[in-house]
């Protein structure tokens, strides 16, 4: 009996089965935690401002998220009259497909990653990158003024901190030496003197690499302060103007699913992924289930840690103007990152381990 | 299929899940949602009036110039990425020329930046 289960699931039907069935549960988990994580951030907003926030759904407002899909789903799909309809219509899918398709390669617990390739980082950056088509196909294809600019603003301000994040990445590259997510965590293990984000002595370096990961992810996922393409006191909405009902549900799906994937992201790169902030010698004992439960544990603890970083900077800090993000991104952030990248390499190769 | 592309295989099957959940939120409301167009609710969104010319006018000539500069530097991480992993996996006495020659190509381009930098290319006035 064993043998033939486990025969069936070598065959080729076993393997696709197991692996539709993994994609469900990361999809799934991740539409799910999105729902509260949206809740969460509407929450720590109205905190900030001694609001109380959504509480009539549910307790606390907890199912706030769901009749929000529920009215979505319920409204009008409206396609103004001049736009490119198939454009249109393919721009909120484009973001969507690829905010989630990002999540394929994000290893969430020892073992527990959907595919397990070893240019992991490379996939990422690559898929972020690609997040700009979706914004710059709707406010071309609304044929309206408002889209038109934001999609502008957005696509510029999303390249120019790009390339600062690209520079961040390779300095990790260089401290782990592969570009695969699962090697780039277990690099990190034993306590959080090892994170790449407070190892010491790079810790002078790559410190402040993480802030401005950080900042860079912000202005990546067009979050406030840097959401001029949505500055709704001089655009309304951006590129998003245009859109109403599940196309716009998309849009905003796949903005909050890469604001997760950004918090994902740090978490695996500066702050060791699914490892504990201590060592964990008594896990030798454990099953392997229980050790990647455990290590999923922490890894959920980081990225909500890193989604309510992302909701108080939304709450307190004042929006910046467009030419300060700029000179942000293109005299600051890039310098600095740069000259990083050439003192973790000097480090690397003249070091004292080499 | 060989094992190396086997590991992509689930990327794709994830890209096609994701399309098709994506289409169905979409068919979803264009099934249950009510339709009455209506040329007012149809047009582009103005402030108050008929919008009189095509939205897809001239634009300012920095966005350009800001993709441009983007390319180079993305090429230039691009190139950054192999270097940084193969750069600890070589024997100990080639690494210093590895990295002398990767700062010698880094140093030719922040010249270019500096050139762009003293230009005005990245003011935003």
């Amino acid at each position: 009996m064993t043998s033939t289960a486990l025969d069936f699931w070598a065959t080729p039907l076993g393997w696709t089965l197991i692996t539709v069935g993994q994609i469900l549960l990361v999809v799934i988990g991740v539409l799910l935690s999105l729902a509260f994580l949206l809740l969460a951030d509407r929450k720590i907003w109205a905190g900030v401002q001694m609001r109380k926030g959504p509480n009539v759904v549910g307790p606390f407002g907890l199912f706030q998220s769901f009749a929000d899909f529920f009215k979505f789903v319920l409204k009008e799909i409206v396609i103004p009259s001049g736009a490119d309809k198939v454009v249109f219509i393919a721009a909120p899918l484009i973001s969507f497909i690829l905010a989630f398709g990002a999540w394929a390669v994000i290893p969430f617990a020892p073992g527990w990653v959907v595919s397990n390739i070893n240019v992991g980082v490379l996939y990422l950056f690559a898929i972020s990158s690609l997040g700009v088509y979706g914004i710059i196909m709707g406010g071309w294809a609304s044929n309206s003024k408002y889209p038109f600019l934001g999609s502008l603003r957005s696509a510029a301000q999303m390249v120019s901190y790009e390339v600062s994040l690209g520079f961040i990445i390779i300095t990790v590259i260089l401290l782990s030496g592969s570009m695969n997510l699962q090697t780039i965590v277990e690099h990190q293990a034993g306590g959080f003197w090892n994170w790449h984000a407070f190892a010491l002595p790079t810790i002078i370096v790559m410190f402040p690499m993480m802030v401005i990961f950080f900042i860079s992810a912000l202005a990546e996922t067009n979050r406030p302060p840097f959401d001029l393409p949505e500055a709704e006191s001089e655009l309304v909405a951006g590129y998003q103007v245009e859109y109403s009902s599940t196309p716009y549900l998309l849009f905003m799906i796949g903005e909050y699913s890469n604001i997760v994937l950004m918090c994902a992201m740090i978490s695996l790169l500066f702050f060791g992924g699914w490892q504990a902030p201590f060592p964990t010698p008594f896990l030798e004992a454990w099953s392997p289930t229980a050790v990647s439960l455990f290590g999923f544990l922490w890894f959920a603890i980081k990225i909500v840690f890193w989604f309510f970083m992302f909701a108080m900077a939304k709450a307190i800090v004042p929006r910046y103007r467009y030419d300060q993000l700029m000179r942000l991104g293109w005299k600051v952030f890039l310098p600095v990152s740069l000259v990083a990248v050439m003192l973790i390499a000097a480090w690397r190769v003249f070091g004292p381990q080499a | 299929m060989n094992g190396f592309l086997l590991q992509y295989l689930p990327i794709v099957i994830f890209l096609g899940i994701a399309t098709v959940l994506g289409l169905g939120f979409i068919l979803a409301a264009a099934i249950l949602a009510p339709k009455a167009p209506d040329p007012e609710k149809l047009s582009a969104y103005e402030c108050g009036f008929n919008a009189f010319d095509d939205a897809r006018m001239k634009f300012d000539v920095r966005f350009y110039l800001v993709s441009i500069l983007f390319i180079i530097f993305d090429l230039e991480v691009a190139f950054l990425f192999p270097w940084a992993v193969s750069l600890m996996k070589l024997p100990q006495e080639v690494q210093p020329f590895a990295f002398w020659s990767m700062m010698t190509f880094l140093g030719v381009l922040t010249v270019g930046f500096i050139y762009e930098w003293k230009k005005g290319a990245l003011e935003w006035e």
